[in-house]
């Protein structure tokens, strides 16, 4: 019976409560403004994806359907023949092996630039933000205005340096040349990164330990996680992607795969390879592409990790 | 356990004086407490001693060592931080094993001393977590570790209490007193906090403005401040403290209140010989005022009760006393029989009043 009752009452308060007065929420109207936004947003991506729409149909397409010249249709028959011949056999001037040349040159650039550049870059930061350097002030002022200095500016002076070097027209030469060029954007970024490590921790490491190298190995390093992957994005697309550093510096024996892509579709003579050149296009976009879709979720993480401290 | 001495240090941030010309000295085995309020120079001092800072002028001597040019690291110390400072990558016995990282010590001696360290300090469960999966009392006694096993002389802590909350707070300052008996090393650990120093020091120096106003045992600075400062600062609620005359009659000498009440001081120690008529301060403890005139008594105040408030075990009643308030301790029983307005006699306790010198602010 007092069961009965219990579940009475509670049936009885279920309905006090659905009876109780709520307010349901208005389902907002499309409002002008919103139409115009969206369509706005849909031009944006239209304006990006029919170029990359064209340029991934073209590159699967035979010539014979490329000169009938409908250039929405899809391939009639999907082929890898032009991605082949762009990797394997297209000509670069007078070379024709195609453009794993380059994309072997842009993987032996790419890895002595970012151990140099990054490396010289971090222990710069960590110095001048966790020592007592002399002059740090001026000398980081000195860096940031090295920052904006135009490359185009210092070109020539780098040329005569690389040469006098001995590494100008290699790949040891644009390797150089992108780490020196990075110096101060990285710099600045590590050195403000590790302005944010709480000044006890670091006193505690000087008492413990002293050593400048012990304490950046095993204390500040391990710390330095986020910021290492924000650096490493950052200049493996602007390395891969850079012309300018490559045509100057690389020699012929040294071009990067950029270089190479525009000697490729740069062709004086027979019929243009509208294939080829897209199927070369985007082989050579494919690596931060895919650097992106992997760590891009970590990148995120880095930019914001100086933001709030946890 | 060597002694450690301060010798004409001064300190300089460009035109700015922190420290000038100070002198301090503690023996072997002492418990140095600098206590002061914020920005009297204490951390700076402290900061001096551990060699993250560079002294201006003077020298610092741990033993027969002259350390004021020395490298942290070789100075023979170790020390505990207000945010623990933990390495966050570490583990726990990561930590302790990078305190010993520039004491070259074979590996068998490092793990010898961090199985001893965690053990005293009963960390050992938390050995393989990080700093970021402890707690504040645990993360403070890795800190303690950490420094606990370089097995140096002289132990540094800058308030390393001051984050955790009050339970937690009277515990550890338990066990760092019990740490100090047992190891009988010298500590030098600078607070705010003054039940902290008077509980844990043997010597306190207190500070104020980058001068050591008083260097004594807790005892002396609290029983015989020396100048006004440091009756104002050790105590609370705080010493209250009232301008009087000095009347010295054959036999007898009062201080005289502006409102005519007499305080009879005739057996205090007078450095100097009392002068009629002298201006000076009265320093009367809170706890030394009864509501019940038994035994000898200095002075009885007719005053009306303001408020009583219960802080626990204890509890305090203000009193309106020429325009100010005089704050007392009473009895909690005593303190709930109180009624606001209602005046009363309170008596204060022969023998245990302070005097300082109106002029000069020193004790007399």
């Amino acid at each position: 019976m007092t069961h009965l009752s219990i579940a009475q009452k509670a049936l009885g308060a279920e309905v006090a409560v659905r009876s109780a007065p709520y307010f349901p929420r208005k389902k907002k109207a499309i409002t002008g403004r919103s139409i115009a936004v969206i369509v706005f947003l849909s031009i944006c991506a239209l304006f990006f994806c029919v170029p990359l729409y064209v340029v991934i149909t073209t590159s699967f397409k035979t010539m014979e359907q490329i000169r009938e010249g409908a250039m929405f249709a899809l391939p009639n028959v999907w082929t890898l023949e032009a991605w082949d011949h762009a990797w394997n056999s297209a000509c670069s001037g007078t070379r024709c092996e195609g453009l794993k040349v380059g994309f072997w040159n842009s993987v032996y650039i790419l890895i002595p630039s970012l151990i140099l550049s990054i490396g010289l870059s971090i222990i710069t930061g960590y110095a001048l933000a966790l020592w007592n350097v002399k002059w740090a002030g001026p000398f980081l002022f000195v860096l940031f205005i090295c920052a904006f200095v135009p490359f185009q500016i210092i070109m020539f002076p780098l040329i005569s340096m690389t040469a006098a070097m001995k590494v100008y027209g290699s790949i040891w030469g644009v390797a150089i040349i992108h780490a020196i060029l990075a110096m101060p954007v990285l710099t600045l970024i590590f050195r403000n990164y590790y302005k944010d490590i709480p000044q006890e921790i670091m006193s505690a490491a000087v008492m413990d330990s002293g050593s400048f190298w012990k304490i950046f190995f095993e204390i500040i390093l391990p710390m330095s996680g986020n910021i290492l992957i924000v650096v490493l994005i950052l200049q493996i697309t602007s390395i891969w992607n850079d012309y300018l550093i490559g045509v100057t510096f690389g020699g012929l024996g040294g071009q990067p795969m950029t270089v190479n892509l525009a000697n490729l579709i740069t062709i004086s003579t027979g019929t243009v390879r509208y294939n080829d050149n897209m199927a070369a296009a985007l082989l050579t976009a494919i690596p931060p592409l895919v650097i992106y879709f992997f760590v891009g979720k970590l990148f995120v993480q880095g930019i914001t990790a100086g933001a709030i401290k946890g | 356990m060597p002694r450690v001495s301060f010798e004409h240090i001064t300190k300089t941030y460009g035109t700015l004086t922190v420290l000038d010309d100070l002198n301090l000295a503690i023996d072997d085995g002492d418990f140095l407490v600098l206590l002061g309020p914020s920005g009297c120079g204490k951390t700076t001092l402290l900061n001096l001693l551990a060699g993250l800072l560079d002294v201006t002028d003077g020298r610092i001597m741990i033993g027969d060592r002259d350390v004021t040019d020395l490298d942290p690291k070789d100075r023979g110390l170790a020390m505990v931080f207000q945010s623990y400072a933990l390495y966050p990558t570490k583990t726990v016995h990561g930590n302790l094993k990078f305190g010993l990282s520039a004491s070259k010590l074979p590996r068998e001696e490092i793990e010898k001393r961090i199985a001893w360290a965690a053990k005293l300090l009963q960390i050992e469960p938390l050995l393989n977590r990080k700093p970021g999966q402890l707690s504040g009392g645990q993360r403070q006694r890795v800190a303690i570790g950490r420094a606990l096993v370089k097995n140096v002389g002289v132990f540094l802590f800058d308030e390393p209490l001051s984050n955790l909350d009050a339970k937690l707070r009277t515990e550890m300052r338990l066990e760092i007193k019990k740490l100090h008996d047992q190891l009988k090393s010298t500590v030098v650990y600078v607070t705010h906090d003054q039940i902290e120093a008077m509980t844990m020091a043997t010597k306190i120096a207190v500070m104020n403005g980058g001068v050591i106003q008083q260097f004594g045992t807790p005892d002396e600075i609290y029983e015989r401040p020396s100048n006004l400062f440091v009756a104002g600062f050790i105590g609370s609620p705080a010493m209250n403290l009232r301008k009087a005359k000095l009347s010295v009659a054959a036999g007898k000498i009062e201080a005289v209140f502006t409102s005519g009440v007499r305080l009879d001081v005739s057996d205090y120690p007078f450095a100097h010989p009392p002068l009629d008529g002298a201006e000076v301060i009265a320093g009367l403890r809170p706890e030394h005022f009864t509501l019940a005139a038994t035994g000898p008594v200095a002075a009885t105040f007719d005053v009306p009760v303001q408020y009583a408030e219960r802080t626990g075990p204890d509890a305090s009643a203000y009193f309106r006393f020429e325009d100010d308030l005089l704050a007392l301790r009473v009895e909690p029983d005593a303190a709930a029989r109180l009624n606001p307005g209602q005046s009363m006699a309170v008596s204060y306790i022969k023998g245990k009043a302070n005097l300082f010198d109106a002029r000069t602010g020193q004790r007399m």
